[in-house]
């Protein structure tokens, strides 16, 4: 799950990790009165929107007074913001923070995360603040330090120091660091998080070290113990129809091509939509109905997939295994009596009974494709899109 | 012979009486593993379908001489079932259940380590060796009996692929689902290992799918180490970075973990890999002639 760059703010500062003065704003006149709370005099206005590459975009801006940060607000909130992570059509911003400008001396990187080959958090920090650590990772790996946590003793303070002291920090500058660095560690495990990043992670002139941003996101397996957590999700950054499917339990992410899919098992789901691509198409999408496939749950799903205007052809593909084949083919049918689909709908079935499931489709007065295998599916998809 | 489960295991499964555990379990003995007792705090004493239930692991265990467990508890209470597992020094221990935090995988898999225990899952459908033993949910009827180990990280892309072998007459040794999530008890290598050394298994098909590096550590271990031929597919050639697609594990995270990588590394390694999910078997197939 993710949440904005306020919010994680907020949740930082719980746990004493320094972060610049500001509040957020849903107006410009309340963009103003922080900007007056700060001092009048330099702070910067922030979009406040889920992806990245903000900056760049033109969703932050330097105000040098009040009357400054009262014209950002205006022209950023309500803008469609176009970054590399939002996709073209960008993201409203319905949201600023209003923050006091930093005297920076220099800028790091630093972030917590799940190492899965250590199969332990680690650490991750260099000195080349404010580029994506991707960037850095392909550019000048050597750059990145990292230290492990330990999974019983957690991140003892010798660790952080030696991070602190790999990255080429010196004196009360390297101590502080190594304070900060045990601060976001013990919000990153209090929280359940996935990935707590710091970047830039700022020195100012007068020696303090501080999140110039937050970037936090969680574990939604963990979400079931930080019910707080989970009331920081922001529907207006989520894409609706995924909002929707998450009501019925379904686990849906939404593509750009023609063909929608219908899957049991988000291996086999992702298999589908790779073969749909061999076949010549694009998945429209992601979706796992998970090991029930009843009637309820392909009627929700039909719904869905027919409400992306994009999707031209409905690929089921479901391998029945305690699922019994021929209990999916009736939910389809019957389901088909509930949600109007006006095109092409290939079904492939497999597993128990399929072969009974597969003759009621044939016999059903609706038009379904019956394809066996999945090769067989897709290639049907595929030509049912230009027939 | 087959690796980790046959027709002597003794399972004792954990949250027998709940909704899945009772399914599975009748499931199971249907399919004729030898389930010798069921854990359910506060209802040790009782018989479920013919089993009798104890109220911890180390009862069941002194009780039954039980040597393997299968797990069917919630997610919250899950990593303490399967503490108390290692702690009854359960040498396999099988954990079904999906929706485990990451944190108490990280946990878990330490106490794992310090243990003698080995771990299949969480997040996964089970081990099976056909003919003779199934701990899971999988559908023990597309499966034969065979000599191809199976090692894969999903569910029902398993057994698509188990169908493809058995339509080739391709049997299985032992089929192990090592489940979805991030921190596995058990990964690739760890169980390439043991089809090596197993004389029943004579190649391994192995289905990956994209986050992680599991799949690269796979390529490395198996050019060094095996000479027992290996197909593989890896699932999410098409998925979008950034988003985890419905395993907790299958997500593209700051650019690593694409299929792309994991197929380059393969085939680096000479490993034979499908490009299409329909042509699991007879990538096998086609190996196994070589």
């Amino acid at each position: 799950m993710k949440i904005h760059e306020y919010q994680a703010k907020e949740i930082l500062r719980k746990h004493k990790v320094p972060t610049p003065k500001g509040k957020v704003a849903f107006t410009h006149e309340e963009a103003g009165k922080i900007a007056d709370e700060l001092g009048g005099g330099l702070c910067v206005v922030k979009a406040q929107i889920h992806a990245g590459g903000r900056g760049k975009g033109g969703g932050v801006k330097l105000a040098r007074n009040t009357a400054e940060a009262v014209e950002h607000a205006r022209s950023i909130l309500g803008m469609q913001l176009v970054t590399h992570q939002t996709g073209p059509e960008g993201q409203k911003v319905r949201k600023i923070i209003v923050e006091e400008g930093l005297d920076i001396q220099q800028e790091l990187y630093l972030g917590v995360t799940l190492d899965r080959a250590s199969e332990c958090p680690a650490v991750i920090a260099s000195m080349e603040g404010g580029v994506e650590i991707e960037t850095v990772a392909a550019n000048n790996p050597e750059a990145i330090k990292k230290v492990l946590a330990s999974p019983t003793l957690g991140l003892s303070p010798f660790k952080a120091r030696q991070l602190a002291f790999e990255l080429g920090l010196e004196g009360k500058t390297a101590i502080r660091f190594s304070s900060f660095v045990t601060a976001l560690f013990a919000a990153y495990m209090a929280n359940d998080c996935s990935l707590a990043e710091i970047n830039p992670l700022v020195i100012t002139k007068g020696g303090d070290i501080i999140a110039l941003d937050a970037k936090m996101t969680f574990d939604d397996n963990a979400l079931y113990r930080h019910p707080h957590l989970a009331e920081l999700r922001d529907l207006d950054e989520e894409e609706p129809l995924e909002t929707e499917a998450s009501k019925s339990d379904l686990s849906y992410i939404k593509l750009d091509g023609t063909v929608g899919c219908m899957v049991n098992g988000a291996g086999l789901a992702m298999a589908t939509m790779d073969i749909i691509k061999l076949a010549g198409s694009n998945p429209a999408n992601f979706l796992d109905v998970g090991g029930a496939a009843n009637e309820e749950n392909v009627a929700n799903a039909f719904r869905i997939l027919t409400s992306d205007p994009n999707v031209k052809a409905v690929l089921i593909n479901i391998f029945g295994g305690i699922v019994r084949c021929d209990r999916v083919a009736a939910g389809v049918i019957k389901a088909l009596e509930t949600v109007k689909v006006n095109m092409p709908v290939i079904v492939r079935l497999e597993g128990t009974n399929a072969v009974e499931a597969s003759r009621m489709l044939e016999e059903s007065s609706l038009e379904f494709i019956v394809a066996r295998g999945m090769k067989d599916a897709a290639e049907k998809a595929v030509a049912a899109l230009s027939a | 012979m087959s690796i980790l489960i046959d027709n002597t295991t003794r399972l004792v499964v954990q949250g027998i009486t709940g909704g899945e555990g009772t399914f599975h379990t009748k499931k199971m003995v249907e399919y004729g593993t030898k389930v010798v007792a069921g854990v359910t705090p506060g209802k040790g004493g009782q018989t479920h379908e013919g089993i009798p239930v104890f109220n911890t692991v180390q009862e069941a265990v002194r009780e039954t001489g039980a040597n393997a467990s299968a797990i069917f508890v919630p997610p919250p209470f899950a990593a303490d079932a399967i503490l108390e597992a290692v702690d009854a020094g359960l040498p396999l221990v099988i954990t079904i259940t999906e929706g485990i935090p990451a944190l108490d995988e990280v946990k878990v898999k330490a106490a794992l380590n310090a243990s003698s225990t080995r771990m299949i899952g969480p997040n996964c459908p089970g081990v099976i060796t056909p003919g003779q033993c199934k701990i899971g949910i999988m559908p023990g009827e597309i499966h034969m009996p065979g000599s191809i180990g199976l090692i894969s990280r999903s569910g029902t892309l398993t057994y698509e692929a188990v169908g493809q072998l058995t339509a080739l007459d391709l049997g299985q040794s032992t089929c192990i689902g090592i489940g979805g999530d991030p921190i596995p008890g058990s990964n690739f290598v760890d169980l390439l290992e043991l089809f090596e050394a197993d004389d029943d298994t004579e190649a391994v098909v192995l289905i990956g799918e994209i986050g992680g590096t599991a799949e690269e550590e796979a390529a490395a271990f198996i050019k060094e180490n095996m000479s027992k031929p290996v197909a593989a597919f890896i699932a999410g050639q098409t998925a979008p970075p950034g988003k985890r697609m419905g395993h907790a594990g299958a997500i593209i995270a700051g650019g690593k973990g694409t299929a792309a990588e994991k197929i380059r590394a393969l085939e680096d390694a000479g490993i034979a890999t499908a490009r299409s999910p329909a042509d699991i078997g007879i990538t096998m197939q086609a190996a196994l002639k070589k």
